[in-house]
């Protein structure tokens, strides 16, 4: 899971709709499994298949048109369930950013704790961003960690994102905070001291 | 500052990592066994043994029926998740409560019935709804697995601060209207994700009067409005709960604790980041309409339109909604036909909840097109049940109670509303399929849930007390 987060240059997947919960990322039935492996083909399952099991054409995810390991959505993205699984299911199909105006703070640390980078941009560049997807769905987005830069490449127009200096140490050097809390092992004793 | 959430964070505080979030000591880790199994295979890849075992427990709740609960669990990859949890406990030497055992159920109910939530604590869970431990003043909130593994690694968790938001209800409620009616209210002034970021204190003369179980069903609800936990000062009510839990300090102990938890409630002076009133004068029970939480209104008002500033994205995601629900704009939601009726949850499925619905069904009976699951939170819930005779009441009105856990409220075990029935839950959410694929959900009160268990559709329970 632990793996180095630079730079990310792609197409975009758009899902325009706000509030997406985590129980629509990944159904309650999938999280059964005892690894953290897997979950992407259930990803959006309710949204992308049918009862039978047969692909929703219009679902954003199944049509051709979209592809890309950014995923665009709405606001308030990933509220509800604290499911981890959902940040694994988003991985493993191969999304490596998640763009949105806000996140639910708990999915927020999950998609971080999996070194997927959940990009916060302002109401006008989402829109922006939503309408250059429709119009040309092989445009490039380009998300810079290092420079905490998005840059919509059809457009040019860029902005700045914020995330964490020390989440951000960690993505770049591929830490995770297990690493660190472990280092801490004095710190921890003295408080229980207290 | 000097917010009772302040008091608390600072007083636990282990480090403060340069530029980044702070290190904070957990007093308290639940564990079920959805959420939690990877985690205890990090800690074997790892070779790791868990720092502080005495500070977890663990129940399995998600995956366990509500019938047969002596017999082996006949879906084989349920059964598997919920002994992986018992390996795991016995493997990291933790406490558990197994199926059948008499302090199971759903572990945001059997924490606080068992003493082991207490005010100041902090307290995490691989669960959204941690947060309902913080009707007793204690920082709680719901954690993701890689945390879970963080918490069982070194009993510590990293965090950034969440700014701090007082919500004050004056006021008192009108009879019929419950702390369930409190919570959709705020949630649908708030929005589903109106309070992210920040932590949630309630006061005010409303939330004082509840009793515990109604500030727990409260304090559940706070994660709904995307809050990362809500919290009420701890006052007599709260003391007289703890007192003689099985694990709640005794004797001088006692004595002591108290006397540290008079000192928490936020003083004349605390500054909030946000402060909102609203009056309970104007709540009235209340159903959601919509498939989030935020999406509620009063059950004797009209669904309503879609605001009309609303953005693009914002309008298809309310006729999605809609669609999903099969509700319209401007129609009455009262009158409309349920088929199924859920009373349970770690939000609705205490002592109290199963009170209200029996003290509506009494001398009525269920009406034969509902399907009821009525599941209480706890075993030591159903024995509070039969104690005060609720059993026969609810019995003698055609209904059936259920063995413990979380049962219909995200459909992981057999309890799943089919594709297109429309359910009266008094969980905490309606998203699509939530319980079940394809299941609509309107969530409600536990007076709201047995009005429509005996109408056979969704009712004004004032029209029945």
């Amino acid at each position: 899971m632990k793996q180095k987060f630079n730079n990310v240059t792609s197409s975009c997947v758009p899902l325009p709709i706000e509030n997406i919960d985590t129980d629509q990322i990944i159904p309650a039935r999938f999280l059964k499994a005892t690894s953290r492996e897997g979950f992407g083909e259930n990803l959006f399952r309710d949204w992308r298949f049918d009862d039978k099991g047969n692909p929703i054409a219009s679902f954003p995810l199944n049509n051709p048109r979209y592809s890309g390991q950014i995923l665009v959505a709405g606001k308030n993205f990933g509220c509800g369930s604290s499911r981890e699984h959902a940040a694994w299911a988003i991985a493993d199909y191969g999304f490596r950013v998640v763009v949105s105006t806000f996140f639910a703070d708990i999915h927020k640390n999950n998609e971080l704790n999996n070194f997927v980078l959940p990009v916060v941009i302002s109401e006008p560049f989402l829109a922006s961003l939503f309408e250059t997807i429709e119009a040309n769905p092989k445009a490039q987005v380009s998300v810079d960690l290092p420079s905490q830069t998005i840059t919509n490449l059809a457009t040019g127009v860029s902005e700045h994102f914020d995330i964490n200096p020390y989440k951000k140490h960690c993505l770049l050097n591929g830490l995770d905070d297990i690493d660190y809390l472990l280092s801490n092992r004095d710190k921890i004793l003295e408080y229980e001291n207290k | 500052m000097n917010t009772l959430f302040d008091k608390i964070w600072d007083s636990h505080v282990v480090a403060k990592v340069d530029d980044g979030p702070t290190q904070l000591y957990i007093d308290r880790h639940y564990c079920h066994e959805v959420t939690s199994p990877q985690a205890f295979d990090g800690l074997r890849r790892r070779g790791l043994k868990v720092f502080r075992p005495e500070r977890t427990y663990c129940s399995p709740d998600h995956n366990i029926p509500t019938v047969n609960q002596d017999k082996p669990i006949a879906d084989m990859v349920s059964r598997q998740q919920v002994e992986q949890l018992t390996k795991n406990a016995g493997e990291f030497g933790l406490t558990l409560f197994p199926l059948g055992h008499p302090r199971n159920g759903i572990i945001h109910v059997i924490g606080p019935e068992n003493g082991l939530t207490l005010p100041g604590y902090t307290i995490v869970c691989g669960d959204s709804h941690t947060s309902t431990h913080g009707a007793f003043g204690a920082v709680a909130f719901g954690i993701g697995t890689s945390e879970v593994e963080m918490v069982l690694a070194s009993q510590c968790i990293l965090q950034a601060k969440p700014k701090t938001m007082r919500i004050t209800v004056d006021g008192t409620l009108s009879p019929g209207v419950t702390a369930k009616d409190i919570a959709l209210y705020i949630i649908a002034k708030m929005t589903t994700g109106g309070a992210t970021g920040y932590f949630v204190e309630y006061a005010g003369e409303a939330i004082r009067a509840l009793s515990m179980e109604g500030r727990m069903t409260l304090c559940n609800m706070s994660i709904e409005m995307g809050a990362r936990g809500g919290l009420i000062a701890p006052d007599e009510v709260t003391f007289e709960y703890c007192k003689r839990r099985p694990y709640s300090p005794k004797g001088e102990e006692w004595e002591k604790a108290v006397a540290y938890w008079r000192t928490l409630p936020s003083g004349d002076d605390a500054v909030f980041d946000k402060e909102i009133r609203f009056d309970a004068a104007d709540i009235r029970p209340r159903v959601t309409y919509g498939t989030n939480p935020g999406m509620g209104i009063a059950v004797d008002e009209p669904v309503p339109d879609c605001p009309s500033e609303a953005d693009e994205q914002e309008k298809a995601s309310f006729e999605k909604s809609l669609a999903y629900m099969g509700f319209k704009s401007g129609n009455s939601i009262e009158g409309t036909k349920v088929d199924y009726v859920f009373l349970g949850s770690c939000t609705n499925g205490r002592l109290d909840d199963f009170r209200q619905f029996a003290s509506i069904v009494k001398g009525r009976k269920k009406h034969p097109e509902v399907t009821a699951w009525l599941v209480p939170g706890s075993w030591e819930v159903l024995n509070q049940v039969k104690e005060e005779g609720l059993d026969k009441i609810i019995e003698e009105a055609g209904f059936e109670i259920r063995q413990p856990g979380c049962s219909a409220c995200l459909a992981m075990n057999d309890d799943k509303v089919p594709a297109g029935c429309l359910a009266v839950s008094t969980s905490n959410r309606n998203f699509e399929g939530r319980q079940g694929p394809g299941a609509r959900t309107v969530l409600a009160s536990p007076l709201t849930a047995a009005a429509a268990a005996v109408t056979g559709v969704i009712t004004n329970p004032l029209n029945l007390i």
